[in-house]
């Protein structure tokens, strides 16, 4: 199981940098996203990997898995959630009103260019 | 218990939704609470200043809960320092916006700066990590609105880049967390500084990943070299209100390295030995130089700024990464004559702002109200580079001075006073071209085209009290600078000496010390 979640994590990081680094707002936002769902299941995982048992320490319990961490992990569920919803408003803005979904800045004296590129892509 | 620590939090999480649902459409309502809520937060943070000053550590234990489980808030030297220098900023910042009628070109702004200041209050008080990422993200949620505040494609587009960054970086805290407390089973900073150096030197591997990510989070916040690049555009595209708030986001960053890399990893810790003598020195020196140049290099006025933030930025950065009492000090002196200029350049460029085309650094027809607003600029500007006889010239001396015996003394040395001189005519350039070649412009274009269009008016009184206000402090930064080193001087030494801050965190009893465990 170790293995499992250690490699859920490894490639949900790696995608997401991959996407991230695709510099225009969709995929970046994607892969944003999947970079939260790593760090989710990595916070998730900081606790202890523990099947089966209560996340509360009571009398005649002995094996408990950690709530910290699930408490982190409701946290930044809810953060990222909110956080997401705020990117896609704002790269819509900005994609609607200039007509191009590019996350960089655009090259000074390169206007025709895109507006041209942007048509492409319409 | 003393409750009113959690009051600068709390009275503008009150504020600010009962601006959004009771006030919406009023705007005068808005501003009279919006404001009275920021000089009320001036007094809160004074009173907590003048309780601190005498070393005292105060606890705020949020339900009764004790440290490590419960979250707390505390009150130190530095951490009521950097209060009160945010409630001060806001509230200069607050009448620029109202006397430049900022708020009124978008909804929801006095809501979004009430829940900004929160955000920035509760990372500076809070005594736990996890909860000072909570408090990064209210902050950046708030400021991810004002950064759009008014709208505009530009304005979008650098919003957008700034949030991206902002998402990326606070996933990398999130990341440097979950090592973090995989590693020692706790985020309180007291009891981390006390388990991190309780970890066994053999198995260090994740508490050294976990200090450099944190370090990484906390630079791309303070825009060090490499992680600045979302710093210019943003801001600035931002208004220039929330751009002049923003002065002081850069100092969350800083104040976060200064608490963590000197309570839970300091640098005599063996576990991350290198880190802060590798690294920190290196990027900040950099920074400086990267700052400078591209004020140098900037072609639009608020560019320019922006590149001054950054190079200051390596400033405080250069004085943090000695780790020495001296270093320190300095550091908190430059943090806030940065702060203060900083916030006050943004505003002055706003004034520039309206009565030109554009921001350019091109001869344009003198705007509106010239002569005061150069006489400001020319102030700011000194401040800024750091000549005599403003507080950038007595932050640089200081900083010079606690680098003597650094084995990067002669880097910093060059790096400072040659950075300076290429400000320097960064900040002449651009002042000539803006505020005096303009005289020339105006002769031509009133002989060319006699219908040009209506000067606009010159910016309201309000906004060159704003201005002035922060030049004022500025010179009282310089004045008082005697008695302010030796405070931030005792600043530093209650940070390298965290006995104190450690046991009243602690060994302060709440619920879970009473012995009532595993009755229900």
């Amino acid at each position: 199981m170790e293995f499992l979640v250690a490699s859920a994590i490894g490639l949900l990081t790696a995608s997401g940098l991959y996407l991230t680094l695709r510099m225009r707002t969709f995929p970046v936002i994607m892969g944003i996203s999947l970079l939260t769902y790593a760090v989710n299941i990595f916070l998730f995982a900081s606790g202890r990997l523990v099947v089966g048992a209560p996340p509360i320490l009571s009398d005649g319990v002995t094996t408990y898995t950690d709530p910290l961490p699930q408490a982190l992990v409701l946290t930044a569920i809810v953060i990222s959630f909110g956080m997401t919803a705020v990117v896609v408003m704002i790269a819509l803005g900005a994609y609607l009103g200039g007509k191009d979904d590019r996350v960089d800045d655009p090259v000074p004296g390169d206007a025709s260019g895109k507006s041209s590129q942007a048509e492409d892509m319409a | 218990m003393m409750h009113w620590i959690i009051l600068p939090i709390v009275l503008p999480a009150m504020v600010a939704p009962f601006i959004v649902l009771a006030a919406r459409y009023h705007i005068t309502i808005q501003r009279v609470f919006s404001l009275t809520a920021v000089i009320a937060q001036v007094a809160l943070a004074l009173g907590l200043a003048v309780q601190a000053a005498d070393g005292t550590v105060t606890l705020y234990q949020l339900g009764d809960w004790a440290a490590p489980f419960g979250i707390v808030l505390v009150a130190d030297r530095l951490s009521t320092m950097m209060v009160v220098l945010t409630a001060v900023l806001a509230f200069f910042v607050l009448l620029y916006a109202i006397g430049s009628k900022w708020d009124e070109r978008g909804r929801h702004f006095h809501a979004l700066y009430q829940f900004q200041l929160m955000g920035i209050m509760g990372a500076f008080l809070t005594g736990d990590l996890f909860n000072l990422f909570v408090f990064f993200e209210v902050l950046l949620i708030a400021s991810y609105g004002l950064m759009i505040h008014a709208g505009g494609n530009a304005r979008l587009r650098a919003g957008t880049q700034y949030v991206l960054f902002n998402l990326i970086g606070s996933t990398l805290f999130l990341f440097a967390l979950g090592a973090i407390y995989a590693e020692t089973g706790s985020l309180n900073m007291a009891d981390l500084a006390q388990r991190v150096a309780l970890v066994d030197v053999g198995q260090t591997v994740g508490i050294r990943v976990a200090a450099v990510l944190l370090l990484l989070v906390f630079a791309i916040k303070a825009a060090v070299v490499p992680l600045h690049f979302w710093l210019p555009s943003s801001y600035a595209e931002a208004p220039a209100p929330v751009a002049a708030l923003f002065a002081i986001m850069t100092k969350v960053g800083a104040y976060a390295i200064i608490r963590v890399y000197t309570l839970i990893f300091p640098p005599q810790l063996e576990a991350t030995a290198g880190l802060h003598g590798t690294w920190l020195p290196v990027a900040a020196l950099v920074s400086l130089a990267v700052g400078m140049v591209g004020v140098l290099a900037a072609r639009h006025l608020d560019r320019l700024v922006a590149f001054a933030v950054i190079g200051s930025m390596g400033m405080v950065m250069i004085a943090i990464s000695l780790f020495t009492p001296a270093g320190m000090s300095a550091a908190l002196y430059y943090i806030v004559h940065s702060t203060l200029s900083a916030a006050a350049l943004f505003l002055i460029v706003d004034l520039v702002r309206d009565s030109r085309a554009d921001l350019s650094l091109t001869a344009q027809p003198p705007v509106a109200g010239a002569p005061l607003t150069a006489g400001l600029f020319f102030v700011a500007a000194i401040a800024m580079v750091g000549l005599p006889p403003l507080s950038g010239f007595v932050g640089k001396l200081l900083v010079l001075d606690a680098t003597w015996s650094s084995p990067w003394m002669v880097w910093a040395w060059a790096l400072i006073l040659g950075s300076s001189l290429i400000a320097l005519v960064g900040f002449a350039r651009a002042g000539s071209m803006v505020f005096w070649k303009a005289n020339g412009v105006v002769q031509d274009s009133a002989e060319s085209d006699v219908g040009a269009p209506t000067r606009p008016a010159p910016p309201s009184a309000l906004s060159y009290v704003a201005v002035s206000g922060l030049l004022v402090l500025l010179v009282m930064h310089t004045v008082l600078a005697g008695p302010i080193t030796a405070y931030t001087g005792a600043i530093a030494q209650q940070l390298f000496a965290p006995d104190a801050y450690l046991s009243k965190v602690l060994d302060t009893p709440g619920k879970l010390s009473t012995p009532q465990e595993g009755e229900h």
